[in-house]
């Protein structure tokens, strides 16, 4: 495999405190409490998971938050985006609510999805977020079109998707690319770029480790970012949703990450991923994107100890009240079932 | 009251132009369609009149097309997918069965991918396997599907209108095979697809023929040549396969005591098996005068030379032979 991506891709690199010279303190405090809310509410999925008091499958997208909290610096709410099976972060960095993603995940009436759709299935159309779906690459080419309708409409909104690196190995992710660049589309496509698909590492399945590669197959422009420093996300998200807004057309903006749980629930995964290691797994820890941001913070005096340990602790309790509240809500009703086949049956 | 004369292929037409003209959240992809090739007499010149910013010629990509639909579908628009050829929409299936499908239920009700996806049956003539497919039951399996499948010239253009103005996913099938046929259209009156039932086209009393598409219209050609033979049909054209409705059929069954299913897919696990199925299990145990049965393709693909497509395909002939089989 070609190595593209060079240090983006070691995970020994990186480990620094991170930029945020040109940052507001308030947005930095606001994009620290909204990655911390996602690595905690993931936290308390994967104990809910490992207690089996979730019955489904969850994909834990924790070490990969700054590229939600990044992206979504300079998203609408009229915007529409699209996720996939890692999608927690997707969602809760448009809207925190992380009360009715644990009733979703349980199945519950009050969750996104009205308890139908569970951790793979969320929506929440008022934030942006038009959905997600554990296909991969299922819904890559649906945001091509509500990008597409968004400039029929004469919005200046926009389409985005959260791919990963696996689904750029199904082919419609290379009809999307080229459909939205020969349709002049107003759409984001975002890689996390985590190195793994499943199990199986990118060298086992690509001959370049970089994904932009199809971009500039598809002429459209693209940054390659360090996906775990969530200032240099959100800049780039900047820049490439701007040119987006202005009717440039497509834009591809891919994220070196990588996921601190396996791919599925609360494990490591390194008895069954291929290329996978213990060693690696700390590394990249040690480039945690929180932990980069909250260091950088501290040293610029933005941030204090006490004010870090009593976000912590709020954000716990809060966690822990709606985690309770969602544990003891209804189910839905026995009829729905069959209520939300059809819009309206008569 | 204007009459317009119409062909079922200018029927589809004015469908779109009343679509494109009434409702600007109405657009059209697919291949082709710039084209005079691909779809007939059927949407003629509508880039030309609407623009091809809302009648979009695409790349080859069926499976990308469909999910943009889908897509523009969630964010407001009313998109129509055009597939000149159901072979090569299959290409298509996630964007349809996984994605179309699924969001209203598995969203809780709060999406609606109100896309009507039309799908063109076009055999014959030496194509061939895989320029020739009928796969209407496999959509009709699908729930959260509509399946419509027009036969008569009103049809063709009232249930297209229908089917765009209606909030969930819609297959439209139409046949080539069913393009000359003529009629006079009175204008049109929007229709709720979701209130729409299997028609009795003829009324009779020996027989009941059941079918839809291009089958529909052999039965009702048919059930003239078997007038003649004093034999007395009721022809009931499907209209819808999904959600499949049967009240109306059962009602004629339990007249005619007698139930003949054509269909134009294939015979094995097709759709003319959840008919007779439906039927039978409404009716009385002592009804039938006769085993209820079905003509169907043969169970293997289209063959190529006009000599084996004779036979392959289902002629008005050989229903009149069957039905004279079943009750003399």
């Amino acid at each position: 495999m070609k190595n593209q991506l060079k240090e983006l891709s070691n995970p020994k690199k990186f480990q620094s405190p991170i930029d945020i010279s040109d940052v507001d303190v308030d947005v930095l405090m606001l994009m620290l409490e909204s990655m911390v809310t996602i690595r905690k509410t993931e936290q308390q999925l994967a104990l809910g998971r490992k207690n089996a008091l979730i019955g489904g499958p969850v994909h834990l997208g924790a070490g990969q938050e700054a590229i939600a909290v990044g992206v979504s610096q300079y998203l609408q709410c009229t915007d529409r985006v699209f996720g996939a099976h890692r999608s927690h972060s997707h969602l809760l960095a448009l809207n925190p609510d992380f009360y009715r993603l644990f009733a979703e995940v349980l199945g519950k009436k009050t969750g996104f999805s009205k308890g139908m759709g569970g951790s793979m299935h969320l929506f929440d159309q008022p934030s942006g977020f038009y959905g997600s779906v554990p296909i991969v690459a299922g819904t890559v080419s649906l945001a091509v079109g509500a990008a597409m309708a968004a400039k029929l409409q004469k919005t200046s909104n926009i389409g985005v998707v959260y791919i990963g690196d696996g689904a750029v190995e199904e082919g419609v992710v290379h009809e999307s690319f080229n459909l939205a660049k020969i349709q002049n589309a107003p759409m984001l496509f975002v890689i996390e770029n985590n190195l793994f698909a499943s199990h199986m590492h990118i060298s086992l399945r690509q001959p370049s480790d970089m994904i932009s590669r199809f971009a500039e197959a598809n002429d459209i422009p693209y940054e390659l970012v360090d996906g775990n420093d969530v200032v240099a996300v959100s800049q780039a998200a900047k820049r490439l949703v701007g040119d987006i807004r202005s009717g440039k057309g497509p834009r591809l903006l891919e994220l070196v990450t990588y996921r601190f749980y396996g791919h599925v629930d609360w494990r490591d995964d390194v008895d069954v991923g291929v290329e996978r290691s213990l060693d690696d797994i700390e590394n990249w820890k040690a480039r945690d994107p929180i932990v980069r941001l909250s260091k950088s913070m501290t040293e610029s005096r933005y941030l204090s100890k006490h004010q870090e340990s009593a976000l912590n602790q709020r954000l716990d309790k809060e966690i822990d009240k709606a985690w309770n509240r969602a544990m003891s809500d209804p189910y839905p009703s026995a009829d729905a079932t069959l209520k939300y086949v059809y819009s309206e049956e008569k | 009251m204007t009459i317009e004369k119409h062909n079922y292929g200018t029927a589809i037409l004015s469908a779109f132009e009343y679509l494109l003209e009434n409702y600007p959240e109405v657009f059209v992809i697919g291949q082709g369609l710039w084209s005079p090739w691909y779809v007939g007499n059927t949407m003629t010149d509508l880039e030309k009149n609407f623009g091809v910013d809302r009648v979009i010629d695409t790349p080859v990509s069926e499976s990308a097309c469909t999910g943009a639909a889908v897509g523009a579908s969630l964010a407001g628009m009313k998109p129509i997918v055009v597939h000149p050829r159901m072979d090569f929409m299959l290409y298509a299936m996630d964007a349809i069965v996984n994605q179309a499908a699924k969001w209203s239920h598995m969203l809780g009700g709060q999406a609606h991918p109100g896309v009507t996806i039309r799908s063109i049956i076009n055999r014959g003539g030496e194509q061939g396997a895989q320029h020739s497919q009928a796969l209407h039951a496999w959509f009709a399996h699908v729930p959260g599907l509509r399946v419509v499948m027009p036969s008569t010239v009103a049809d063709a253009r009232d249930l297209l209108i229908a089917s765009v103005l209606c909030k969930d996913p819609v297959i439209y099938i139409d046949d080539r095979w069913l393009y000359d046929q003529e009629d006079e259209l009175i204008p049109i009156v929007e229709l709720d697809l979701t209130i729409q039932r299997p028609v009795i086209s003829l009324m009779g009393g020996d027989i009941t023929i059941v079918a839809s598409g291009h089958a529909s219209l052999l039965a009702r050609e048919a059930a003239e040549k078997l007038e003649n033979k004093d034999i007395s049909v009721e022809v009931i054209d499907v209209r819808v396969l999904n959600p499949f409705h049967a009240e109306e059929i059962v009602e004629s069954v339990k007249k005619t005591k007698n139930l003949l299913v054509v269909d134009s897919g294939w015979t094995s696990g097709g759709f003319s098996a959840e008919i007779i199925t439906k039927v039978v299990e409404q009716l009385p145990v002592d009804c039938l005068s006769n085993p209820p049965t079905r003509i169907a393709l043969p169970d293997a693909p289209a063959p190529t030379s006009r000599f084996l497509e004779k036979d392959y395909y289902i002629s008005s002939d050989d229903i009149v032979k069957k039905v004279i089989n079943l009750i003399k």
